[in-house]
């Protein structure tokens, strides 16, 4: 693996673990369970 | 090598299996939406299992708090680096409608080189109706908007709008003029995409848009052996997304330059 690719990948690993650790995932979840007016075309 | 159009109705059917749902207008409540997908699918189809991808990007933005969206970029960053556009091509729902519409026998356009500077246009977009746009309504009114998915994504009216109007009479009593525009709008990307192939996704989808920086770097797609390239150019003449060059921000990893290179030069596979 290049080093571009290396930095990228642990990037993103870092971010998405930071992000279950502050409980995105759940707050992902709230909005994804719910329909959402503005996606269509209501709110 | 497996048909690209087989893992497109795969993925499709994968990404909305939750059949239930568009005869009860329920939408699936399971821990799966806790994972965005990785094309464009509206989570509030009745039949998604996932979280759209760009919707939970802008979401981070429409709360009371406004929070990073760590989780969310790190997915988006994540599948740009294995595999960039190749989920464009082989793996968006929005993408197999487009492509479905293209197969129609209407006359096609080839854009020419001046108007192909207008796949910038998707940079744009990405930036003010991920970003911008709704960190802006969030400071002027508290809450923020998410204004890819309200004012342009036609993903979420054909996937979403239309088959909930359909079942839920609540619904289709609400709708007025925003989805008269959205309506409006799919409607075009479904004429246009009969003549053009793959409007939607040259010019204005704010995820190709951020797939497309990966694109280079990706680990998966095509790739040319320079060695038997005898330079004939025959994979651009044929591109459908009229790349510059075979694996740039606009490839979609189709695969129609592999099947026309005469020496075989061009395959799929870790770049």
């Amino acid at each position: 693996m290049q080093n571009r690719q290396l930095l990228v990948l642990i990037t993103a690993l870092a971010s998405i673990g930071y992000g279950i650790f502050t409980k995105e995932p759940a707050r992902v979840m709230q909005k994804a369970i719910t329909i959402c007016l503005e996606c269509i075309g209501i709110g | 090598m497996v048909k690209r159009s087989f893992i497109q109705w795969l993925s499709a059917l994968l990404y909305n299996a939750n059949l239930p749902g568009f005869i009860s207008g329920q939408l699936y409540r399971g821990p799966l939406k806790t994972v965005c997908i990785p094309g464009l699918n509206c989570y509030s189809c009745p039949g998604a299992l996932g979280a759209c991808p760009l919707g939970s990007l802008q979401s981070s933005f429409t709360g009371v708090v406004l929070h990073f969206p760590f989780y969310v970029l790190g997915t988006i960053m994540l599948i740009g680096l294995l595999l960039g556009r190749l989920i464009c091509g082989w793996a968006c729902p929005f993408g197999l409608v487009q492509d479905l519409l293209y197969k129609l026998p209407t006359p096609k356009i080839r854009l020419r080189p001046s108007l192909q500077k207008l796949s910038l246009l998707k940079y744009l977009i990405a930036v003010l109706f991920l970003f911008v746009l709704p960190l802006s309504f969030y400071y002027l009114d508290g809450i923020g908007v998410p204004a890819f998915c309200k004012y342009i994504c036609p993903a979420g009216t054909l996937e979403a709008a239309l088959p909930l109007a359909l079942v839920k009479i609540y619904i289709r009593n609400e709708l007025g003029a925003l989805f008269s525009w959205k309506l409006a709008i799919l409607i075009f990307l479904c004429i246009t995409s009969t003549l053009i192939y793959r409007p939607f996704c040259r010019f204005i989808c704010p995820l190709g848009a951020i797939y497309s920086i990966f694109n280079r770097l990706s680990v998966y797609g095509v790739k040319i052996d320079k060695h038997k390239c005898i330079g004939c150019d025959s994979c651009l003449h044929h591109c459908p997304m009229q790349c510059e060059q075979v694996g740039d921000r606009e490839c979609i990893h189709c695969g129609e330059c592999a099947k026309v290179c005469p020496t075989k030069a061009i395959s799929f596979g870790k770049k």
